[in-house]
């Protein structure tokens, strides 16, 4: 065959109303800036909700990333996520009231070499407990949602009680490393030095997981076993066990962002995964259930909504995301970013 | 005669409480295609899926080349050496052409000049390497569904119904590549409704009724014999 073929390729070109519709999602995020600048009266004040809000979004995303693949690639409903958060407050917490000298240090390097230790002993702990969670908890009832949300549920209850076992019923309080206390000024505006790190940290996790997700053979298995499982495994590939690493990514993640949501509330309770379950839960959903880029757009939006409609409107904030979450749903039911599924 | 390349003896498999195939007894001669007929509904898809391990055979005996794969995972069966096209052809519609065909290619990188082939057999592929396997035409699709199986040899390839709904000029595409893909020396069992594509490139046929194989033989002799045709398939005149 070598003269080309009669059905010559072609490929409807599309409409630019087509080809843009993608990313107005993302435009979303500095159409929400804006209109929040139009509604708080100085600028100083929209600044630092402004790198509030993306910090606050920057952190739900890093704890929701993990549940939004879960659910993608095996359809899998798990209330009990919030556990590793919690989780990982505790063990990061833990780790660095005994490394009290180093964050005592008026030292950046010292502060930020023991808040990575801090990190990686509350990401391994919750990596673990993650697979023994899939195997114990998630693996039978697999293709069961209603017995998905009870498993999680309880699988939950036994974490919050097991911390309380361990650490004891009281909140702890924890203060920041030294470096990382205290604000800049930046154009009138207080900015939160421990804010400023949570956005580059949230923005690393983000487009580390995008280049994971995009450039490696991994990546291609897990974006495909969203769309269509089984023919991922038709083509020879082990999706429960591509499930159980991502299952196992997606807390230690979740631990990752008890940490830093610890640190920024810079207090931690048993029950602080469980309570910000509700917001990872509407941040997965509008992102559109599977998407890494729609739950980062999403959590975006509701940490820049939630900080600028309790400075206008302090008892609004919670009702004001529910809001978002029915706006966006309604615009696009599958949310934000659908992921295209097989059947 | 030599061990055929798969081999399903008394294969029976239940969808949830549905007793759908019932006792499917069934051979793809190494290096031939052998066609599996038969009216819509009789189980020629969950005969396939039934090979590839998507369904359960809850009795009888599944072999590849001789060895069991009755019990393997789905993933073992492929990596056996079985490419699956499914009815639904199984796009990764997010993923970029490119990128369908880099996971089709489980053994590692693409290899070159095997990827020459399957360019030449579909050139639009080429055309929209870059492009979301999405925004595919339906023909393109199922050039792109084809080519994952291909892009690599494997000894035995489940094709279902690959001239599905598509214009006669992809219809003779598609025809061009399975026969390519003989001459590979590979073995092809599919299922194909249009008579004309069955009669150019089977061996072998089987027909299904009501999930069981009921005649099998020589795909000439079958494309002979018009009172056979009608008996087993239902086929009218004009289908012929
Ligand atoms: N997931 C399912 N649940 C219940 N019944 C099913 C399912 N899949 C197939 N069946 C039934 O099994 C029978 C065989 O279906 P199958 O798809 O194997 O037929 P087929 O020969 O491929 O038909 P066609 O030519 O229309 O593709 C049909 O009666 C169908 O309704
Ligand atoms: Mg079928």
């Amino acid at each position: 065959m070598t003269q080309a073929p009669d059905h010559a390729p072609k490929m409807a070109r599309a409409s630019l109303a087509h080809r843009v519709a993608p990313w107005l999602p993302l435009a979303l995020v500095p159409v929400l800036a804006v209109l929040g600048l139009a509604a708080i009266p100085s600028l100083s004040s929209w600044l630092t909700l402004t790198i509030s809000g993306l910090a606050m979004g920057m952190m739900i995303f890093i704890m929701a990333s993990g549940l939004t693949l879960v659910f993608g690639l095996m359809d899998v409903i798990n209330f009990g996520h919030g556990a590793f958060v919690s989780v990982g407050a505790f063990v990061g917490v833990t780790v660095l009231l005994m490394l009290g000298p180093m964050t005592g240090a008026p030292s950046l390097a010292l502060n930020l070499a023991a808040l990575l230790v801090a990190v990686i002993g509350a990401m391994l702990a919750t990596g673990l407990m993650g697979w023994a969670f899939e195997r114990a908890i998630v693996r039978p009832v697999y293709g069961h949602h209603l017995k998905q949300i009870l498993v999680t549920m309880g699988g939950l209850i036994v974490a919050e009680q097991l911390i309380i076992v361990l650490w004891g019923p009281e909140e702890i309080y924890i203060a920041r490393p030294e470096a990382l206390k205290g604000a800049i000024t930046f154009a009138g505006a207080a900015l939160e030095k421990y804010r400023l790190v949570a956005v580059a940290v949230g923005l690393a996790v983000f487009l580390a997981m995008r280049l994971v997700l995009r450039r490696t053979r991994i990546g291609l298995i897990v974006r495909a076993g969203v769309q269509n499982g089984e023919m991922v495994q038709a083509l020879g590939y082990r999706l429960r066990l591509v499930f159980v690493g991502v299952f196992m990514a997606g807390s230690a993640l979740a631990g990752l962002g008890g940490v830093m949501w610890g640190l920024y509330q810079e207090v931690i309770t048993a029950q602080m995964g469980n309570q910000a379950m509700i917001l990872i839960f509407i941040v997965v959903i509008i992102g559109g259930l599977g998407s890494v880029e729609g739950c980062f757009i999403g959590a975006l939006l509701v940490g820049l909504l939630q900080n600028y409609v309790a400075f206008l409107e302090p008892k609004a904030a919670l009702i004001s995301n529910i809001g978002l979450m029915v706006a966006i749903l309604m615009w696009r039911p599958m949310g934000m970013i659908p992921v295209v599924k097989a059947k | 005669m030599s061990e055929p390349m798969l081999r399903l003896e008394g294969v029976f498999t239940n969808i949830a409480q549905y007793h759908i195939l019932r006792g499917v007894d069934l051979e793809v001669p190494r290096g031939r295609v052998s066609m599996l007929l038969g009216r819509n509904g009789v189980g020629k898809t969950t005969t396939l899926r039934t090979v590839i391990g998507h369904w359960r055979a809850h009795g009888g005996r599944i072999t590849l080349d001789g060895q069991d794969i009755t019990a393997m995972p789905t993933p073992a069966i492929a990596r056996a050496g079985v490419g699956f096209v499914p009815e639904d052809m199984g796009i990764f519609a997010d993923l970029t052409v490119e990128e369908n065909m880099v996971l089709a290619a489980v053994s590692g990188p693409i290899d070159s000049a095997r990827l020459d082939w399957v360019f030449s057999a579909f050139p639009p592929l080429k055309t929209f390497w870059k492009s979301a396997a999405g925004n595919l035409s339906g023909g393109q699709k199922q050039m792109l569904s084809i080519a994952r199986a291909m892009i690599e040899k494997r000894r035995l390839y489940l094709i279902d119904e690959p001239t599905k709904g598509l214009a006669p000029a992809i219809v003779a595409t598609m025809a061009r590549a399975l026969r390519e893909l003989k001459a590979d020396g590979a073995s092809i069992l599919l299922v194909e409704q249009n008579f004309a594509v069955a009669k150019a490139l089977g061996d072998t046929a089987s027909v299904m009724d009501d999930g069981r194989v009921v005649w099998s033989g020589a795909m000439a002799e079958l494309g002979r014999d018009a009172d056979l045709q009608e008996r087993l398939m239902g086929l009218s005149m004009e289908a012929r």
